[in-house]
């Protein structure tokens, strides 16, 4: 009446997440499998941020590491092996609005997908890529992958493998457009907590190199990284991967290290021991693809139309 | 074959004035034939596009040579279009040209060579390189004329260059104006409409450029009116006046098939002859809020178009054989994981890199069954250019309502032949609706599939409790990964199930002809226009010979066998290959077919037949003719 709205109330619901609205199935790696820790410390950064399940999407190829959406609460979508990328850049093209987390490993991403690798950084579409790096083909039962440390013996390669391992923090950096490169390992739950997050608080494509634990087919290539912390290199900053002093003193070698700092950050991703962990590099300035794929999604049909007969006159005789 | 009558007439320069009477002809085939970047083509599709606003039904394909940058005056380089005009539809480039203008006398060997020619062609030939400072090409000259009258073709030397030197200090720019003019003195066009053309074409470089361009068509005009003797009138087809008519291409067709189905994504890469479409997006789709993603490889830009479909925004890749090939495992995955797709497959030859520019119908059993495992999916393939743009807009609906990748076929001929047809009427439901965001049901699986028709809704990833892990693994209806027995046959029944609910839902198709007689022939895609014209000659004769065209390839049209069984004998056209009856080491037992008659010999055990080539050419109604004949006659032999 007299143009008043008669019902003033607000509907409010408030929705609140907790840890077990981001569970899937049953997780069935390994015992003692580093993958569990990883996605344990992604279901909590979602609750902690409250991230809406239904606009979270988890890509991923195939692998070990590639059955992770299959344990998340959230939409899922586990490909074929090494397309990750385009799918979850696909999503993101026309849906700015969705969250999507990749996992991918070192032979999924680094191997078989490695040309979609390179172009999705280049790309720069939001989203956080998990890789999860153990060294080895684990589910396919212990092929040499492009990490797999020389001389590693392999069903492949029982002689040991013959290559120089690729680094896949010096390939990425030498990526234009690259915004975000971190690394982290799965034991210290703490650094992998705040490395992820602040993978996922950057707008761009966050790539984490994650260490992780391979119990079965290539415990080796980490073990000594557990048994003696002095082959880590911690690398901190006012900018970088923020730890609590208990955690920091878990580390006996620390670097200050600003991420910003693109030559000096390619100097610490070139040694491999000690190896670096935490945040070599980061540009929060980088172009989204999203913000030029995504141009007109919202357009509606009336416009659509009025634009489909604007191009029929242009061929109209 | 076309008759030669008008081609030839005497041919050395009379006192015509511009009083002479046209003769009437009902259609004519014209080529213009140079080196590349001599501007042919536009001088070729402006004389269709005026043959078409004056009432003609018209042909264009361009002649596109296999280099980029052939070497100039060599068969290789052999540049230009063909334009067929007529005073009826014309659906093909048919046969033998009439008449071509050659720029040099060395690139009217390839299209000798292609059999584009006839005795009695008449060749407007430039004469400048009878003077050429070089003795050599002189020597070429006069040695490749005196070829080409032997042989039958009617040479006519013009002095083109030197006309054009009198306007412009560069001719070599301007004679395809001066090109344009003579055809349409000789074809008796609007000169008014052809000023009209050039003020379209080069508006925008000035008034200047538009001028220039002016005088050397009223040149070419002129000239021939006073020294060319051929002058001929081709009276407009009797079609609905109020017809709004466009001209396109198939690729263009297809680009804007795209936008009128509202999908708002295209991820391709760049592969000939597809490439073309996208490049027509590309300037054009921002107006319907359209984006097309140049992705890294073939494979990513189809896992690309995945990625959007599955987050409710159903995409579409535009690709060529050797990229279906790439794409083969994401297409499984689609077709595993219900995902709706559209694959547009402008095919050229194969297999392997094979013949990149040139049309091939090779690809129909890699879009049927090129996945490993069984791959259920919907194959169309469009007959003309026109479908090219509403089979794009059906290919959505279809890969929406049945949850699947579509492949919609089209080939090199469809794309780069130009042909005005019915500007469509846009309408909203053409368009693909705004995703669905509303709370899904929880106790309802994603994958709810309809026991009898294998159908089911879809989740969007932003649906509230709709949750779902996609997977490419085996899986029951709530996709989760099974590997048991039961699980894996019922995934595989729904979604064979689904083309059998398509089927179920089409019409048998027309037949073209008589409903019963002697010889049926059976084509799909782009061969639609020659076999036709074919049939109705062999008709106009007095045999009794039908014709039937498929769109839908999987699943196959309903009453094929029903039809076939009207007809004595079936055979397919085709342009894939097949081994000829009477090939070295060839048995009824080894014989490999075309690729049609593969599948219709298993669907309906019919004793299909099959005729194709690989020629890398368009199909010629001419030669469907011919063995049509044969055919009949070995018929006539048997009884």
């Amino acid at each position: 009446m007299f143009g008043l709205k008669a019902d003033w109330s607000v509907d409010i619901k408030q929705r609140y997440f907790a840890l077990g609205d981001y569970a899937g199935g049953e997780a069935r790696w390994c015992p003692g499998c580093g993958d569990h820790a990883v996605l344990t410390v992604v279901q909590r950064i979602c609750r902690d941020k409250q991230l809406a399940p239904e606009k979270s999407v988890a890509v991923s190829g195939i692998g070990c590491s590639s059955r992770l959406p299959h344990y998340m609460g959230t939409y899922g979508f586990h490909g074929i092996h090494g397309r990750a990328l385009p799918v979850a850049c696909g999503i993101k093209s026309r849906r700015p609005d969705l969250d999507v987390w990749v996992a991918t490993g070192d032979g999924d991403c680094y191997s078989i997908g490695a040309g979609h690798w390179i172009h999705a950084v280049r790309y720069n579409m939001n989203m956080t890529v998990l890789v999860f790096d153990n060294g080895i083909y684990g589910l396919t039962k212990k092929q040499t992958s492009p990490t797999t440390p020389l001389g590693f013996k392999s069903n492949t390669h029982p002689q040991g493998a013959i290559l120089q391992q690729l680094n896949p923090l010096t390939a990425t950096l030498g990526i234009s457009n690259v915004s975000f490169v971190a690394q982290t390992i799965d034991w210290n739950p703490i650094h992998l907590y705040e490395t992820i997050k602040a993978a996922h608080d950057h707008r761009g494509f966050s790539l984490v190199n994650i260490i992780q634990r391979c119990p079965v087919f290539s415990k080796e290539v980490s073990q000594h990284l557990q048994d003696d912390q002095s082959k880590l290199l911690l690398l901190t900053h006012e900018n970088g991967i923020a730890i609590t002093d208990n955690a920091l003193r878990l580390f006996p070698n620390q670097q200050i290290h600003d991420p910003s700092d693109m030559s000096k950050a390619y100097d610490y991703a070139f040694e491999m021991s000690p190896l670096p962990v935490g945040l070599l590099y980061q540009n929060a300035d980088v172009p989204c693809y999203e913000d030029f794929s995504s141009k007109g999604h919202d357009m509606g049909v009336e416009e659509k139309l009025a634009g489909f007969n604007a191009a029929l006159d242009s061929v109209a005789i | 074959m076309s008759k030669p009558s008008e081609a030839s007439q005497p041919v050395e320069k009379d006192n015509a004035t511009s009083s002479r009477t046209p003769e009437r002809i009902d259609e004519n085939i014209v080529e213009i034939v140079s080196d590349s970047g001599e501007g042919a083509q536009k001088a070729g599709q402006t004389f269709g596009t005026i043959s078409a606003k004056m009432g003609n039904g018209v042909w264009t394909v361009e002649i596109i040579p296999a280099e980029i940058q052939p070497p100039s005056r060599s068969p290789a380089g052999a540049s230009g279009i063909r334009v067929r005009l007529g005073s009826s539809h014309i659906t093909n480039m048919g046969d033998a040209a009439d008449l071509v203008v050659a720029l040099n006398e060395q690139v009217l060997y390839s299209r000798i060579a292609s059999y584009a020619y006839k005795r009695g062609t008449v060749v407007l030939l430039e004469n400048k390189w009878r003077t050429d400072p070089d003795p050599k090409i002189r020597e070429q000259y006069e040695t490749s004329v005196a070829e080409f009258r032997k042989n039958g073709l009617i040479v006519r030397e013009v002095p083109m260059e030197e006309e054009c030197l009198k306007l412009t200090p560069r001719p070599r720019l301007g004679k395809n104006m001066f090109v344009l003019g003579m055809l349409c003195r000789i074809y008796s066009r609007d000169i008014d409409k052809g000023n009209n053309e050039i003020e379209i074409t080069f508006g925008r470089k000035g008034k200047k450029v538009v001028e220039l361009n002016q005088q050397l068509f009223k040149a070419g005009y002129d000239f021939a009116e006073n020294n060319l003797d051929y002058c001929y009138e081709v009276p407009p087809w009797q079609r609905k006046s109020t017809e709004r008519l466009i001209v396109t291409n198939g690729n263009q067709a297809m680009g804007l098939g795209v936008m009128a189905s509202g999908m708002d994504l295209v991820a391709m890469y760049p592969i000939t002859p597809a490439t073309s479409a996208s490049h027509y997006l590309a300037d054009v789709y921002d107006k319907v809020g359209g984006f097309i993603h140049q992705a890294e490889d073939e494979i990513a830009a189809v896992g690309f178009a995945i990625g959007s479909s599955y987050a409710g925004k159903t995409a579409c890749t535009i690709t060529s054989g050797p990229g279906l090939a790439l794409k083969t495992e994401f297409v499984a995955l689609a077709v595993m994981a219900e995902i709706p797709l559209v694959i547009c497959v402008v095919q050229r030859g194969g297999p392997s890199t094979g013949l990149p520019t040139k049309v091939e119908q090779g690809d129909l059993l890699a879009s049927l069954y090129g996945e490993p495992g069984d791959s259920p999916k919907v194959v169309i393939a469009a007959a003309t250019i026109e479908e090219c743009l509403h089979f794009v807009i059906m290919a959505r609906k279809l890969a929406e309502a049945f949850r699947t990748p579509v492949i919609l076929l089209t080939d090199a001929n469809l794309a780069t032949g130009v042909q005005p047809y019915p500007r469509p009427e846009a309408k909203a439901e053409w368009m693909a609706a705004p995703i669905d965001q509303s709370a899904w049901g929880k106790d309802v699986p994603p994958f709810d599939w309809d026991e009898e028709t294998g159908l089911s809704p879809r989740p969007v990833v932003g649906q509230l409790d709709g949750q779902y892990v996609l997977t490419g693994l085996a899986h029951t209806k709530w996709s989760k990964v099974a590997y048991d027995r039961e699980s894996n046959q019922t995934g595989c029944n729904m979604r064979s199930r689904k083309l059998a609910a398509l089927y179920s839902t089409l019409k048998p198709p027309k037949i073209h002809g008589g409903e019963e007689g002697d010889l049926l022939v059976v084509g799909w895609g782009s061969t639609l226009g020659a076999i036709e014209e074919a049939v109705d000659k062999v008709r106009v004769e007095g045999h009794k010979v039908s014709s039937v065209h498929l769109r839908f390839l999987s699943p196959l049209e309903p009453g094929l066998k029903e039809i076939f069984t009207r007809f004595k004998k079936i055979f397919t056209v085709e342009i894939n290959y097949s081994d000829e009856e009477d090939a070295p080491l060839i048995t009824p037992g080894n014989r490999r077919y075309s690729q049609l008659a593969i599948l219709l010999r298993a669907q309906t055990l019919v004793d299909v037949d099959c005729w194709s080539n690989v020629y890398g050419q368009p199909m010629q109604p001419g030669l469907i003719y011919d063995e049509i004949n044969r055919r009949i006659n070995l018929m006539k032999g048997e009884n």
